[in-house]
């Protein structure tokens, strides 16, 4: 939805950035998108030709990785990577695109936008970095951001400064942001809505306050529970146990069935999306609803 | 300044501090290359790059209790950590351990303090070697020191295994047929085979995902109980510490601006730096929030801001912060701040 905010939650493999690049066709062989649409302003990007989708990648839908040295060629100044980008979808002069250039970096709190065009990646610090990323994804005012962790390897108070620039940025330019990451506590903060992924499928959507309030899903109440600051200090923290399951060797029926206390034979076959009684956009997929209230 | 920092040791009670490190600093130089000494032979004396990674901290780490030590990357508090475990000699300052100081132990009492403190790694990748099978990760250093005798090393590497929640048979397998969560439990095993009394987590569950991250935790405060240990504990992330810790330490750029009991510290930080670190940090029940945030990054500890550290960025600073050095001070029983603004209350 057009400048709200998505959050994408899930553990190490469960296939949250995949979903990402999926969207962007940026799956690397031999992964392929096997079935289903992507629906981008109602049209379906597969079925976009490789041209319609480079004009879309970086110009309506942009992204910005975990490792900002991603989106940065280390052996080109930023200038250059910046101007490349802007003039790639945009028939301007190369003056004009760098005063573009210049106002984006000055956007993201870059210090002295003008001399820090003229620097390589290496002289920056890492939180700086990822502000210049941030700013090439912006260049275009893209319609949708999908974000694949980029505070993760930022410290507190440098990721507190990326997400007032993101927050900012959404609620001026509009643009809607898919933000994907394992850190409950940052979609806390910033998100809209939340998507739960465990295993490679979406077990849990809904709005921010109605997903973390009153979890339905015994995955995301778990995932809830675990985080430290979420229990009282000194005591057991609630743990899921066991792993998650390996993607090559999935289980049959619902894929948190062996970690999930409320397992039992109904859940041998795969769960479809329910609504939650009370809120019919809030959805989960489980035999075994959490129902508002009742204890973990 | 100097007697000051005198009585605030003696007024320690040194009976029950397990290590305590008084004045410690680590710098760390950056080797000149032959251009820069060429240069200075010939008069162009070029300036030395020395890194100040810990910078004259005192801090006391009492038997059974679990200090957490914060601060952002850079700040030294791993160099910190490392020095506590006896990897890293101190530049200058000294070590006590149990009221001795290391440096005047006798080998195999210096060796009894080695073996007494452990540590366990961040990355759970990098710090198991991947070509030793897990029994032999086990119990390489009990066997090493005559802990043990060979015909008994199954039985202890059994019980470690046990002790951390691995699967004994398991034993014969390699680090990589591990996930990282076990992973991290066979570290915590090697730490535990020599039965330490102190261990020292260093990140040790910043890299794990958040439903392992709790089975890892649970598992440090059960063996906390089990074994008596003694932890202390760095991270940056502050949701853990507070969750485990006692006692928190802050540390900025090399020095600690902040020592507390955690529930003093989180319900009423006393330094601007503790106060925005902790107002930054995402929370569950914070939605939808605006960030405050701490204008500019860390500076380099090649060359850090004159007088207070903190106060380029520190929304309070007055002249006074920049040309003078604030003392970690006694501001109330049991808690200690390097701020100017103490003075004034």
């Amino acid at each position: 939805m057009r400048g709200k905010i998505l959050g994408l939650v899930g553990e190490s493999g469960s296939g949250k950035t995949v979903t990402g690049f999926s969207i962007l066709g940026l799956v690397e062989k031999p992964g392929r998108i096997e079935q289903g649409r992507i629906l981008f302003n109602g049209s379906d990007l597969r079925r976009a030709s490789p041209e319609e989708l480079r004009d879309i990648r970086g110009n309506r839908i942009s992204m910005i990785f975990q490792d900002p040295m991603m989106t940065l060629n280390p052996v080109l100044r930023i200038d250059t990577q910046m101007i490349e980008t802007i003039r790639a979808h945009k028939k301007i002069s190369y003056d004009d695109a760098r005063v573009l250039a210049r106002d984006a970096l000055g956007k993201v709190g870059i210090p002295s936008p003008d001399e820090r065009l003229a620097a390589y990646p290496h002289q920056f610090s890492g939180g700086m970095r990822q502000r210049v990323a941030i700013a090439i994804a912006l260049l275009h005012k893209p319609e949708l951001i999908i974000a694949d962790e980029p505070t993760t390897a930022l410290d507190v108070t440098i990721q507190a400064q990326i997400l007032s620039e993101v927050q900012k940025l959404c609620r001026e330019v509009g643009t809607a942001l898919i933000w994907v990451t394992h850190d409950l506590s940052v979609v806390a903060a910033i998100a809209d809505q939340i998507c739960v992924m465990y295993a490679g499928r979406i077990v849990e959507r809904g709005s921010t306050e109605s997903v973390l309030d009153g979890p339905s899903h015994p995955y995301t109440n778990g995932l809830i529970h675990s985080v430290p600051g979420n229990n009282r200090p000194g005591t057991p923290l609630q743990q899921i146990p066991g792993v998650m399951p390996s993607l090559l060797s999935l289980p049959v029926g619902c894929s948190f069935r062996q970690r999930c206390r409320y397992a039992d034979s109904m859940c041998m076959a795969e769960p479809e999306f329910n609504a939650v009684e009370t809120n019919r956009d809030h959805i989960a997929r489980c035999w075994h609803p959490l129902a508002e209230g009742r204890p973990a | 300044m100097k007697a000051n920092l005198a009585t605030t040791t003696d007024n320690r009670v040194r009976g029950d501090a397990l290590i305590e490190l008084v004045r410690v600093s680590r710098s760390f130089e950056k080797k000149r290359d032959v251009a820069v000494k060429i240069a200075n032979t010939m008069g162009l004396g070029a300036k030395e790059e020395i890194v100040q990674a810990v910078d004259r901290v005192d801090l006391v780490v009492r038997k059974g209790e679990v200090v957490g030590l914060v601060g952002e990357s850079g700040c030294g508090k791993s160099t910190l950590g490392r020095m506590v475990a006896g990897i890293l000699p101190p530049s200058s300052g000294s070590i006590y351990y149990g009221g001795k100081s290391v440096s005047a132990l006798n080998r195999a009492e210096r060796r009894a303090a080695a073996l007494a403190v452990q540590m366990i790694f961040q990355d759970p990748f990098a710090s198991l070697n991947p070509r030793m099978r897990v029994k032999e990760i086990i119990a390489g250093a009990p066997l090493y020191h005559g802990l043990v005798r060979r015909s008994e090393v199954d039985q202890h590497v059994d019980l470690m295994m046990e002790r951390v929640g691995l699967d004994k048979t398991y034993k014969r397998r390699y680090p990589h047929q591990f996930s990282g969560g076990q992973r991290q439990r066979i570290g915590i095993a090697r730490a535990l085979a020599v039965n330490p009394k102190l261990i020292v987590c260093d990140e040790s569950v910043a890299a794990l995902d958040v439903s392992i991250q709790a089975q890892v935790l649970n598992l440090f405060m059960k063996l906390r109980q089990d074994l008596d240990l003694t932890y202390l504990f760095i991270s940056h992330d502050l949701g853990v510490v507070e969750h485990l810790a006692d006692r928190v330490a802050i540390m900025y750029l090399g020095r600690i601006v902040e020592e507390a009991t955690t529930a003093e510290l989180f319900s009423k930080p006393n330094h601007p730096y503790t106060t925005a670190l902790l107002k930054e940090v995402p929370r569950l029940d914070s939605r939808h929030r605006e960030f405050q945030t701490i204008k500019g990054e860390i500076p380099s500890p090649i060359n850090p801001p004159s007088g207070c550290h903190f106060h380029p960025r520190c929304p309070h600073a007055m002249s006074r912060c920049r040309l003078e050095q604030p003392k970690l001070m006694e501001v109330a029983p049991g808690r200690l701040s390097a701020c100017h603004l103490n003075d004034g209350k």
